[in-house]
């Protein structure tokens, strides 16, 4: 029977979550248990419907399993539309505090939110689903583990969801970038392992003798999460149906952990997996391989001997050991060399074809991307150093480095990856409108520019500010005054991140509709090489 | 098994033995001849007829 045990065991953890949801100690964790419940029981009824007593088909075992991807590619879209708007309240709330709805909806719910949304449900799904796509296809094998991929898929957004709900309803561990409470984290291992799993087993099974440096990214990504989530998320429960832990570590040892995790979930999550897309994409879109090959395995080794020791420079002037926090800025520094020779690896990929930038929107969004890599990846090395990082930490400038990192790199480097992926996935001849991928270009471009550019300005103001001392030792400016100031670049931030936005909507719209099977009638890129058109239909029989 | 045990053997013998992983990691990358294979390795992706 078609999904059979799948549904028996839903509707037994269904069970034990109405059971949890009955005898939890605390109310947001009986409210968590519902939701849980409701979203086991909705699946559970959606394979109810959809299950058969047929005998199953055979399953080609050459062919590859794309089933999870095309899931992936749509939830990327979907996921970060919520994030992006989530971002763009946020944003607005903090230019206009009536705007924080209680309790569901204040900022400091809403801003884990939004950072977990992007992070985890954009950025995760985008990584999950290129990286399904890029081992297939570059092992020449198809994915191990029969419905693994499936689990991972699912397992994946219920832990999106349960995140999330969680923080609306209160519910957090407060360390950054792993709020969700302890059974949380304990299902993502779970899935995380799964994961694992399905990657190395597709390695191992592979038909192509070497492993192409894509997959080395892909699995030092997966590998590297798996140790941070399971050592910074180590706590003991309060109760066993209650959501409150307490961290196995406490002072300067657990702001240690969770900076270790937390600057590495940048450098593993936010750096190496995209570098991974970086390096299938990039080549496939300018089908050119990549310049140097070699030079991309130094990148790699070089990225994740040194990336894991820059933690400490989120703690300069705390309680942090004096030596640590040089380390960390000394470790940061010299993130510059690996992290450049990769720009240059993928910029130069595109050399003798740089003509395409002014006829492929696409890989026009690739190149932006890793100029923004290469940019954020020179600003966050200068900002860790001691002296800056005096004027910089705490303000808007790190918040403003952020988001060059992650819309600039992160987010166009996906936003390619999944233009290039959705025609092949739903065998289409091509997107439904590639001057809509030029708008949706611009229109990132301008609002990472509008982002970083103001909250530059607005941070190293903020900054200045808090330091300024008058004749007798006083401080100029209280806090206070320091908010106000802001309140301009607040609403330009605000403006920025709606214009990030609404290139994302146009995308998704986009994207629809190529899944859907349109195709625009609109006039080719300019500069394009008009193709010999011997009339519009049916012109291809001479191909 | 305390801290000051393994800081001391974190900041000596694994120093010393991660530095020459790195090292022999990077001379096994430009190693004479690999030029060969890196240029195979780099036709992976665009080989792949299927898609």
């Amino acid at each position: 029977m078609k999904f059979g045990t799948e549904i028996v065991l839903l509707s037994l953890f269904a069970f034990a979550a109405f059971v949890a949801a009955g005898f939890g100690v605390d109310e947001p964790f009986r409210q968590h248990m519902l939701v849980l419940l409701i979203a086991l029981l909705g699946f559970a009824a959606v394979l109810l419907r959809n299950t058969s007593f047929a005998p199953a088909a055979a399953v080609d075992p050459s062919a590859y399993m794309d089933g999870p991807i095309r899931y992936g590619a749509i939830a990327t879209m979907f996921w970060g539309i919520v994030g992006m708007t989530v971002g763009v309240v946020i944003a607005l709330q903090l230019a206009y505090p009536d705007l924080n709805i209680q309790p569901w909806f204040n900022f400091g719910r809403l801003r884990p939110l939004h950072t977990s949304g992007v992070i985890f449900a954009f950025g995760g799904n985008a990584l999950l689903c290129t990286s399904m796509y890029v081992v297939q296809r570059t092992c020449r094998a198809r994915l191990f583990g029969g419905n693994l991929g499936w689990f991972v898929f699912w397992g994946y957004q219920l832990f999106i969801v349960m995140a999330a709900t969680g923080y609306l309803l209160g519910i957090t561990e407060s360390r950054e970038y792993a709020e969700p409470e302890w059974y949380v984290d304990i299902w993502l291992t779970i899935v995380w392992v799964a994961y694992l799993i399905l990657f190395l087993g597709t390695i191992l099974k592979r038909k192509e003798p070497h492993i192409y440096v894509a997959n080395w990214f892909y699995l030092s990504f997966i590998v590297t999460i798996a140790m941070l989530h399971v050592i910074n998320n180590l706590s003991m429960p309060a109760s066993f149906l209650g959501s409150k832990s307490y961290s196995a570590f406490s002072g300067v040892q657990d702001a240690l952990t969770q900076w270790w995790y937390g600057h590495n979930a940048v450098g593993f999550f936010l750096t190496a997996g995209f570098l991974g897309m970086m390096y299938y994409f990039v080549p496939k879109q300018a089908n050119r391989p990549v310049y140097s090959y070699r030079l991309s395995i130094i990148h790699f080794w070089a990225l994740i001997f040194l990336y894991i020791w820059a933690g400490p420079h989120h703690l300069h002037y705390t309680a942090l050991p004096d030596w640590a926090q040089t380390l960390g800025m000394a470790f940061s520094i010299m993130l510059w060399m690996p992290s450049w020779g990769g720009m240059i690896n993928g910029l130069m990929t595109l050399s003798g074809a740089w003509d395409k930038l002014r006829t492929d929107p696409i890989i026009r969004m690739m190149v932006m991307a890793i100029a923004f890599y290469g940019m954020s990846t020179f600003e966050g090395p200068m900002m860790s150093i001691k002296t800056v990082n005096s004027l910089s930490h705490y303000t808007d400038w790190t918040i403003g480095h952020v988001h060059s990192g992650a819309l600039g790199w992160v987010g166009m480097i996906s936003f390619g990856a999944i233009y290039y992926m959705v025609p092949k996935l739903w065998n289409r001849e091509r997107l439904y409108s590639l001057r809509l991928v030029t708008w949706h270009f611009w229109l990132a471009t301008l609002g990472i520019v509008v982002y970083a550019a103001v909250m530059w300005v607005s941070g190293i103001m903020q900054g200045l500010m808090w330091r300024e001392y008058d004749e007798q030792g006083f401080l100029v400016y209280s806090f206070a005054e320091t908010v106000a100031a802001m309140h301009p670049y607040y609403v330009m931030r605000a403006i920025g991140g709606a214009m990030y936005l609404s290139g994302a909507l146009i995308m998704a719209w986009n994207i629809t509709m190529t899944i859907l099977g349109y195709q625009r009638e609109e006039d080719p890129m300019p500069g394009s090489v008009p193709a010999f058109q011997p009339k519009r239909s049916g012109a291809r029989n001479w191909a | 098994m305390d801290y000051n045990l393994m800081r001391e053997f974190a900041d000596s013998w694994g120093l010393v033995a991660m530095a020459l992983f790195f090292v022999g990691a990077i001379a096994f990358a430009l190693r004479p001849g690999s030029r060969k294979m890196a240029d195979e390795a780099a036709q992976i992706p665009l080989e792949d007829g299927r898609s």
